[in-house]
């Protein structure tokens, strides 16, 4: 093939990828543009796009109206804390399904994935009722403990992707030379699985974040979290546009800025054992 | 003095720890419309004068809200001690014995002072189950101008007839002028609200007095032709997905002649920030088809103190203060009279100072006109005026608003829309034992 195919196929490429990527973030790019906009503005017909009186009054008036910090603290205890407590369990159950399999491994792991496919909301009363019984309803405990269970079947199928392309010979060599099951799984293999654990880690704290269905209806005041935050911006009744977009801009700006930080390690994560 | 300064220090560490042991924190459910929060800046007021109490709020989007409260309160859950309900959800509730009864509010609050229809809907074997915070009913909101210019004079009780040529008359396409703005977005609390009302007038209803559905009827039959071909006619674009908010944005840009909808849009089509057309409003009685009813809905969004609170004086002592007359008295100082809640109290229509509020009248007018005890021309087993106070109803008027919804979009006809609400809502009532 010609060197002129070959840029002409780059700049179409380029092109392309440019689009998709303009496309997909435009939502976000309207969203931030719309929260500098009175509320007027913010339904205009025809939509203004740059040529607006740009104003900060939304942002103030959000900042008056609600506790963003307590939301956001929130929000880290519990996309962290469940994305934590679910590697510690999610690392020894991958293992063992990766390095000692069993006849029915595979089914045990399509079943956990099977849970994904329950709707939430038929599992709500029976879980509410639990939360309520435990004292656990409104609880940064509560929501950690619901959001590692939901994730769990995630954080256990990339972490088997990942350990499955580890070489067991290499820890069954840590083996003979004496190493117990505990430093084996510590010392071994989780150095070994740094970059696979961190884009899982990652991965998880993002779908923690955005979780909105579970969050919703298990806090109240004491630990909701950005979620319930953006929820209160929406209005039947009035307009209310580009107030919601200055939460929305303010909920998701911490989870962009930390993506567009580690997006090498989420693409390796998402992409891992795609192309052999 | 070292004594003195060790008992200082030893009073101040003691009231930092005791002064939250004492308070008393309520929480409370409330969605994200102007009265409510205009009533969270105004909240110190209630502090100062019950010290011991504490506020924490919990904002909502309306759906969310209506799922989390109905949550809490079914399961006793105790996570709210004051809820921001509709009248659709107090009859239910209040029957359940999930409410507790608002019947002993002292004097000063006086309870003969709530305006009757609203009063109807939120009682339940003679107790209030919840308190009005602001009420609404619909009317016609109207571009003076526009009917002008078409030659036309909007009666203060106009007939679906004349809405609908003036609707005609009014409506320049080319100029992106539309006669009517009308809901068409599906959701029982959208579209099935303004149709519900609607057909009201028209003479239909939903059950007979067995809880037969009655979409085959001629009535509906009539009212869903009537409003497809005024919105073909007379509607903007993309009507079917047109709920309260897109027709507020339209009307306040210009582009709707009338607009039939809740009361309480009066204030934003008349507030010169955000309205292109705010002087030029006129407001009429929602219309009728000379059958004795409008075609106007009656909502209220109340405060209810749910039975599995463990802070009940407390609450009440809130929901009094938050729907008094001096909380009334409180936001016009702050505020101004015309973002007073409206539609609770008598005593607000009396007042002369309210009275010069252009949208007032109209406002009491619609409330008093709508009659949730009987809301259709023939007699039937519900209540309610846009829904019917059944906990099926949310499910089965959300299905049928799609099929309407669809209909107006022109997927299907009005006939197949009406049969198919019909089969749903027969198999919805089967289901739930209300017919074999």
């Amino acid at each position: 093939m010609s060197n002129s195919n070959i840029d002409q196929r780059k700049i179409v490429f380029t092109i392309v990828a440019w689009s998709v990527g303009i496309l997909i973030f435009f939502p976000i790019l309207w969203t931030f543009l719309t929260s500098f906009k009175t509320e007027a503005e913010a339904i205009a017909s025809p939509p203004v796009f740059l040529g607006f009186d740009w104003t900060m009054e939304n942002y103030g008036e959000v900042q008056e109206r609600s506790n963003y910090f307590r939301h956001f603290w929130n929000s880290i205890v519990i996309s962290v804390g469940s994305t934590l407590l679910g590697l510690l369990i999610a690392i020894p159950a991958a293992w063992a399904m990766a390095f000692v399999p069993a006849k029915r491994t595979k089914d045990v792991l399509m079943w956990m994935l099977s849970t994904k496919m329950l709707p939430p909301v038929g599992v709500l009363i029976p879980i509410y009722l639990i939360f309520r019984d435990t004292g656990l309803l409104d609880t940064r405990t509560g929501l950690v403990l619901v959001l590692t269970m939901i994730n769990l079947p995630i954080i256990i199928w990339m972490l088997y992707t990942y350990f499955k392309e580890i070489p067991g010979e290499i820890l069954e060599a840590a083996r003979m030379d004496g190493a117990t099951l505990f430093a084996e799984i510590v010392h071994v293999l989780t150095p070994m699985a740094v970059p696979g654990i961190a884009s899982t880690l990652l991965l998880n704290i993002i779908l923690a974040w955005n979780e909105a269905f579970w969050t919703l209806n298990l806090s109240a005041a004491d630990a909701a979290p950005l979620t319930a935050f953006i929820a209160s911006y929406s209005s039947p009744e009035g307009l209310f546009y580009a107030k919601l977009s200055a939460a929305s801009t303010m909920a998701i700006a911490p989870i962009l800025i930390m993506g567009w930080f580690s997006q090498k390690q989420l693409v390796r994560g998402l992409t891992f054992g795609a192309v052999k | 003095m070292k004594k003195f300064t060790r008992a200082l220090i030893g009073a101040t560490i003691l009231s930092m720890i005791a002064a939250p042991a004492l308070a008393e924190t309520l929480t409370i459910a409330t969605v994200n419309n102007g009265d409510m929060v205009r009533m969270q800046k105004l909240t110190d007021d209630f502090t100062a004068k019950n010290p011991g109490i504490e506020l924490e709020w919990v904002t909502l989007e309306e759906n969310v809200l209506r799922q989390r409260v109905t949550t809490d309160v079914a399961t006793k859950g105790g996570q709210y001690d004051v809820m921001t309900i509709g009248t659709y959800e107090v009859p239910i509730w209040g029957q359940k014995g999930w409410l507790v009864s608002l019947n002993d509010l002292p004097a000063s609050y006086d309870i003969d002072d709530i305006l009757p229809a609203i009063r109807g809907g939120l009682t339940v074997d003679d107790n209030l189950y919840a308190a009005p915070f602001y009420g609404e009913s619909s009317m016609v909101m109207y571009r003076k101008d526009l009917m002008e210019k078409a030659g036309m004079e909007m009666p203060d009780a106009p007939t679906w007839d004349f809405i609908a040529k003036a609707a005609r008359a009014m409506t320049d396409k080319n100029n992106e002028i539309y006669g009517v703005c009308l809901r068409g977005k599906a959701g029982w609390g959208e579209n099935m609200a303004f149709l519900t009302a609607t057909s009201n007038s028209f003479g239909a209803k939903w059950f007979d007095m067995d809880w037969n559905p009655q979409f085959d009827s001629e009535p509906w039959k009539k009212t869903l032709n009537f409003y497809i071909d005024l919105m073909n006619d007379a509607g903007p674009p993309g009507a079917s997905s047109n709920g309260f908010n897109e027709n507020l944005a339209l009307f306040q840009s210009g582009k709707c002649g009338m607009w039939i909808d809740a009361t309480v849009a009066a204030s934003f089509v008349t507030d010169p920030e955000n309205s292109k057309v705010a002087d030029k409003v006129g407001f009429a009685l929602a219309p009728d088809a000379g059958l004795g009813k409008r075609g106007n809905w009656l909502w209220a969004w109340s405060l209810a103190i749910p039975a599995g609170t463990q802070k009940m004086e407390s609450a009440k002592k809130f929901v009094a203060w938050a729907t008094s007359k001096e909380y009334l008295d409180l936001v016009a100082a702050e505020e101004g009279w015309a973002n007073v809640p409206p539609g609770t109290r008598a005593s607000l229509y009396a007042n002369p100072e309210y009275a010069k509020v252009p949208f007032a009248k109209m406002t009491i007018d619609s409330i008093n006109s709508a009659d949730p005890k009987n809301p259709t021309v023939d007699p039937v087993p519900y209540v309610g005026v846009q829904f019917v106070a059944i906990p099926e109803f949310q499910g089965i008027a959300t299905s049928v608003g799609q099929q309407f919804s669809a209909a107006l979009a022109g997927n299907i006809t009005a006939d197949q829309a009406l049969s198919n609400a019909q089969a749903l809502t027969e198999r919805s009532m089967k289901k739930a034992g209300y017919i074999k």
